[in-house]
């Protein structure tokens, strides 16, 4: 009997600048699609004056040939001008940005306030009932807060996906 | 000077600027305006086809033949996903490709309008690019631009869909080049670190081979050139993919033919066997390779190519070289210079050893045609007419691929990457257009030459002598010999039922009939076909159930081929099955 067999994955952050132009986006995620690539998370917006350059940044993973692939595959698209692969180019920061929504009252409600303080996310709505939370860091940071919220009443969670960028002073 | 034109009008003037001699294409409500501009246009000669996936292989087999890009024109909606099949052929075989699509007008795009679809995202991962032109004044800096990515670094189709609107709306149009920011500059040449490792490989290697494929045809006639150069100078034999043949010349004491799946017995064993390969513009398809873990295990590979995403794909190689093939060629032969190659005598011996298995030795038959001996007779009679060779998808494509020998680039026309049942015919109308003076023949199956047989009608029209020459076993005869040798002989679906009587569908069409039923009729029938200076469908009844060998079987390694004689018939396990 014949089973599909799974290769071991690597997680890779890329930032990708493009032709701000029409059907961009479905291109880039349609190429993923189509080739059996990842997506973990994906963002995008536009990055310059004249609205002409965009900047996405895809979090995937899969095996180093596939990292390399897809790397390959973006840079042929006519629209892309960079492919940079964070996590290959060395030293880089991420950041994401969730809202956390959390009813209870009570101590569950006084616990919920106080970690938030120590994961310095910020009340931007409440409730007698209830706090959004707005809370920027790498995504582990996150997770281990919305982990933490949802024995506390964790009603909802938005969250934008990762932005990055390379430490030092030169653009990447 | 610029004046007030319309959309359709500049269309028009734009491809005139780029040098379009030919438009395939085929009219409908959504480029009616462009169809008005091109009437009584001289400078643009329109070819009617009667199916717009015709349209696409003519196109094809035009670029193919010349070198130039094709160019299409379609309708909306069904008029462009007609014609989804021959762009993604040319996008998998990398042929440059103009292909023009109506669209609905503006105000009505997603309204699912009569006619509407979403050409751009159908044909999105089918292109090398796409456009939806939106503003008649973006139309000229487009088109050029698409000509520039169509035919520039690794060619392929483009997409530009122009609404209705756009087609009619005026926008000011001025002669000479548009203005436009140059955004596709596609590496050419090869760093002068990666040219010195290689040649430095090239002059130790002991056994050595080239690996040629279609980006040597693509790169153009002096990449042939180069190539016989480098290998004059270096001594190394050559084998080609099926995209590639023609780019060595077949009667050369070097070349051992084609590789892959039915490649000969010696070009496998020496990619086998080699302690260097130099893949030139091949890609290392599955066709080609074989089972992957034990492809080429002791060689040290270096690949030419134009692109980037080619390297490492399927097969891991130790020097990627990103450029044109003509210009790294010649890099490759300059760093050469005046060296000597490396004596390859052994090396020559041991590949003499597997010429010996004379693997490309079909049984001979007496009651029946053998395919392989029609090709054989086929390519005698015309030779001397150096022909264009069109073919469809099946056992005859790998028939003329192994039996019909090619000299120069330009002359061999063949879905390749897709494997497109119906290409040939098309194909053949559009390098005959291209190539006025050239005896072109679709060598044909009776089941491929039926999915696109109504362009019978435009060669009629257009008065293409093109000549079809169909190898008749009433089976779609790669399909029969897989589940012969796959499925236990359980023949599901591919006998070719209620075939037409190809000889009056000929002469139906305005074409001239010819049937050759026994071998005594071969040659006179090839020769009547020949000498007709119309069109001909030539009906050869061959042999029902020759199988084309060697065969590498599905997940087999190129050491494990199957030759003429071997005891075939059978199953396979699951893994093998679900490999190719």
């Amino acid at each position: 009997m014949m089973k599909i067999k799974q290769q071991a994955a690597e997680r890779h952050v890329l930032t990708i600048t493009v032709d701000n132009e029409a059907g961009i986006l479905a291109k880039i995620a349609g190429l993923f699609t189509a080739r059996g690539y990842n997506i973990d998370s994906l963002t995008v917006a536009d990055i310059t004056e004249n609205h002409a350059v965009s900047r996405i940044t895809i979090v995937t993973h899969g095996p180093p040939a596939v990292i390399d692939q897809i790397h390959a595959q973006l840079e042929r698209l006519v629209p892309v001008h960079k492919v940079i692969d964070l996590t290959e180019a060395g030293d880089h920061v991420e950041r994401e940005l969730a809202l956390v929504k959390v009813k209870g009252t009570g101590d569950a409600r006084v616990e919920a306030l106080r970690l938030a303080e120590v994961f310095r996310a910020k009340v931007i709505d409440t409730t007698t009932s209830s706090f959004v939370f707005e809370l920027t860091g790498d995504p582990g940071k996150i997770d281990r807060f919305v982990a933490l919220m949802r024995e506390l009443g964790l009603v909802e969670v938005g969250r934008t996906g990762v932005v990055g960028m390379m430490r030092g002073a030169e653009a990447a | 000077m610029s004046e007030e034109r319309s959309g359709a009008s500049i269309l028009v003037e734009s491809l005139v600027r780029q040098g379009v001699e030919y438009v395939f294409g085929y009219p409908g409500g959504a480029v009616l305006p462009i169809y008005d501009a091109l009437f009584a246009d001289t400078r643009i000669r329109h070819i009617l086809v009667r199916h717009e996936a015709g349209a696409a292989h003519a196109a094809e087999g035009y670029a193919r033949s010349t070198g130039k890009p094709g160019v299409v024109l379609v309708t909306s909606g069904p008029g462009a996903t007609n014609a989804v099949t021959g762009i993604a052929d040319a996008f998998m075989d990398s042929i440059p490709m103009i292909v023009i699509t109506g669209q609905v007008a503006t105000g009505l795009i997603g309204s699912d309008a009569f006619q509407e679809a979403d050409t751009v995202g159908i044909t999105r991962h089918c292109t090398k690019h796409n456009y939806l032109v939106k503003d008649p004044s973006d139309l000229a800096a487009t088109i050029d631009e698409a000509f520039q990515i169509a035919t520039q670094g690794r060619p392929g189709p483009v997409v530009i869909d122009i609404p209705k609107d756009v087609q009619v709306a005026v926008a000011n149009y001025s002669e000479g080049a548009p203005q436009r920011v140059n955004r596709y500059t596609p590496t050419l040449r090869g760093t002068d670190k990666d040219i010195a490792r290689a040649i430095e490989l090239l002059a130790n290697a002991r056994a050595p081979i080239f690996y040629t494929g279609g980006g040597v045809i693509n790169s153009g006639p002096r990449a042939t050139e180069l190539l016989r150069e480098l290998q004059a100078k270096t001594g190394a034999p050559v084998t080609s993919t099926l995209m590639g043949l023609g780019a060595f010349p077949a009667d050369h004491a070097d070349w051992l033919g084609m590789l892959g799946m039915h490649g000969t017995y010696e070009a496998n064993m020496a990619m086998n066997k080699a302690d260097l390969m130099v893949c030139i513009g091949a890609r290392f398809d599955d066709r080609v390779t074989g089972r992957l873990d034990a492809f080429a295990p002791n060689s040290t590979k270096i690949h030419i190519d134009i692109d980037r995403a080619s390297f490492n794909k399927t097969v891991a190689v130790d020097l990627p070289i990103l450029g044109d093939c003509t210009l790294v060629l010649e890099q490759l032969l300059a760093a050469w210079g005046d060296r000597k190659a490396q004596d390859l005598t052994e090396w020559k011996a041991r590949i003499n050893g597997w010429r010996a298995r004379q693997s490309l030795a079909y049984p001979a038959n007496k009651q029946a045609i053998m395919p392989q001996l029609a090709i054989e007779r086929l390519y005698e009679l015309t030779k001397q007419r150096n022909p264009v060779i069109a073919t469809e998808v099946g056992q005859h494509q790998m028939w003329a691929a192994q039996y019909f020998p090619f000299f120069a680039p330009n002359k061999w026309l063949t879905s390749g990457g897709l494997g497109t049942m119906g290409y040939g015919l098309p194909a053949a109308i559009g390098a005959q257009l291209g190539n006025p003076d050239s005896l072109v023949i679709d060598i044909a199956g009776d089941a491929s030459i039926q999915m696109n047989i109504q362009e019978l009608g435009t060669a009629t029209q257009y008065r293409l002598p093109v000549k079809v020459f169909v190898l008749n076993n009433e089976w779609m005869g790669m399909v029969r010999q897989w589940q012969e040798l796959t499925y236990e002989s359980r023949y599901s679906e591919s006998y070719s039922d209620s075939l037409p009587d190809f000889v009056k569908l000929a002469e139906a069409y305005g074409w001239k009939g010819i049937r050759i039923e026994d071998e005594s009729q071969l040659d006179a029938g090839i020769q009547a076909m020949i000498d007709h200076p119309g069109p001909v469908i030539v009906d050869c009844l061959v042999h029902k159930e020759a199988n084309c060998f060697p065969m590498i079987p599905s997940g087999a390694a190129h050491t494990d081929m199957i030759l003429y004689g071997d005891n075939v018939a059978g199953t396979m396990d699951d893994e093998a099955k679900a490999l190719v």
